[in-house]
């Protein structure tokens, strides 16, 4: 699991190891069902010793590890608002895709749509490299085949960027009536 | 790239809008767009968005509720029907989804036929119609009828016949929406070679492989435009990362 997904998912507000896996189960559906539960707090004890996060024992239950209430510092919110905005590929983590829109949306840090949007920025960029290598490519050539695998991978990433604008799309049609 | 002064194409503030009271519908919203000469810029965006309907507006097929449009200076939104449809027939060529090939004349009769109604010569017709056969690859398919064709042949004959005037802009609506993928690269190279011979080009699709020939692409979302990527320039360079070479590429 990424560091930054349960940096993340802290940004909405300071909150216990058992409601971070909660988002994150949520989140992830069955797929979070194989997710181990000693990560979180694993990952949050690294955060707090970067500096990243902080907490504090909530009053009358001392030395229960699950009472913490953990929180972003400052450098967390940073690393947090970097991460939202890094566009990466083609490390083929759609999971760390999918929770950085959940995070970014439940927090109100980033629209989900801006970061869909750099996202397709970046692959469509991509694709018109692959696309003009195929292309100039004769018919039948093997490098023209590795090129074209190129280019249908690039292709269904951006049909399931159209997905998550789908998706994203209407909770904010209230936004645009505010305009 | 190859843009130079003024733009071919250029819209400030284009809506249109169907219906009334509470089933009013902007289509088009408040759109801005400017297509630089030899541009290729393509528009994308979920079905419903606008974007077709854009189109029609930026070809004069259809007038817009509001706003203002010039093709190579020359305003749209207010000339008259007549002056309209000269204009469509002299300066734009439209390339659309489903063809729209006359299916009793052959190809070389399709690509002559707007040159034929514009008032140019049987000969200059023919001549002309040849040589765009011969540059979209179909010279010996000539005197085929659009039946005895593949659908990216028809395409091709279809983007023949949008240049037969030798248009200052192409549109293009879905052009590859309706061909398999082996068509689509046929056309897809096309597009290239127009866009390569300095051609004005703007394209609808909601095929990301089309999108990706365009200097520009803008994304448009319930009528307006949202985002815009610009393609060319500053290669990201990085096809061996994409491959899984980057061991071998070091």
């Amino acid at each position: 699991m990424q560091q930054e997904v349960v940096l993340a998912m802290l940004a909405k507000e300071p909150s216990h190891g058992y409601q971070l896996r909660a988002r994150l189960r949520q989140a992830l559906g069955p797929l979070g069902e194989a997710m181990n539960d000693g990560q979180v707090y694993v990952t949050l004890t690294r955060l707090e010793k970067a500096g990243l996060a902080t907490s504090e024992q909530s009053a009358g239950l001392p030395d229960r590890p699950d009472r913490k209430v953990y929180a972003l510092t400052a450098a967390g919110q940073q690393r947090v608002a970097a991460w939202l905005a890094e566009v990466s590929w083609p490390r083929p983590d759609l999971a760390e895709f999918h929770l950085k829109l959940i995070a970014a949306a439940a927090a109100g840090l980033a629209d989900p749509l801006s970061i869909v949007d750099a996202q397709r920025r970046e692959l469509l960029r991509r694709l018109r490299d692959a696309q003009r290598a195929a292309l100039a490519e004769p018919d039948g050539s093997a490098a023209g085949l590795l090129l074209e695998g190129i280019v249908l991978r690039l292709q269904a990433d951006l049909h399931w960027l159209e997905a998550c604008e789908r998706n994203w799309t209407p909770r904010l049609t209230s936004r645009k009536e505010h305009r | 790239m190859n843009e130079t002064g003024a733009p071919v194409l250029r819209a400030r503030g284009l809506r249109k809008q169907y219906g009334k009271g509470e089933g009013l519908v902007r289509a088009v919203d408040d759109v801005d767009l400017e297509v630089a000469s030899g541009e290729t810029v393509a528009v994308t965006g979920p079905s419903g968005c606008g974007k077709s309907t854009l189109l029609h507006l930026l070809g004069g097929l259809d007038r817009p509720t509001a706003g203002e449009l010039w093709l190579t200076g020359q305003r749209l939104d207010r000339l008259g029907e007549r002056a309209l449809a000269r204009l469509r027939r002299d300066k734009v060529g439209f390339v659309f989804q489903a063809f729209h090939l006359m299916d009793e004349l052959t190809a070389a009769e399709n690509v002559e036929l707007p040159a034929l109604l514009a008032g140019r010569s049987a000969r200059w017709s023919r001549q002309r119609a040849r040589a765009l056969l011969e540059q979209v690859g179909l010279a010996d398919r000539a005197g085929f009828l659009p039946s005895a064709l593949s659908g990216g042949q028809r395409q091709r004959v279809a983007i023949a016949r949008a240049l037969v005037s030798d248009p200052q802009l192409v549109l293009a609506d879905e052009p590859t929406g309706n061909l398999d993928s082996q068509a689509t690269i046929e056309v897809l190279r096309l597009l290239e070679s127009l866009h390569a011979a300095g051609q004005t080009v703007v394209i609808v699709t909601h095929d990301s492989r089309i999108a990706a020939t365009a200097d520009r692409m803008i994304s448009m979302r319930d009528g307006s435009f949202v985002d815009e990527t610009r393609l060319t320039g500053g290669s990201t360079g990085s096809l061996g990362t994409l491959a899984g070479l980057n061991g071998l590429t070091e």
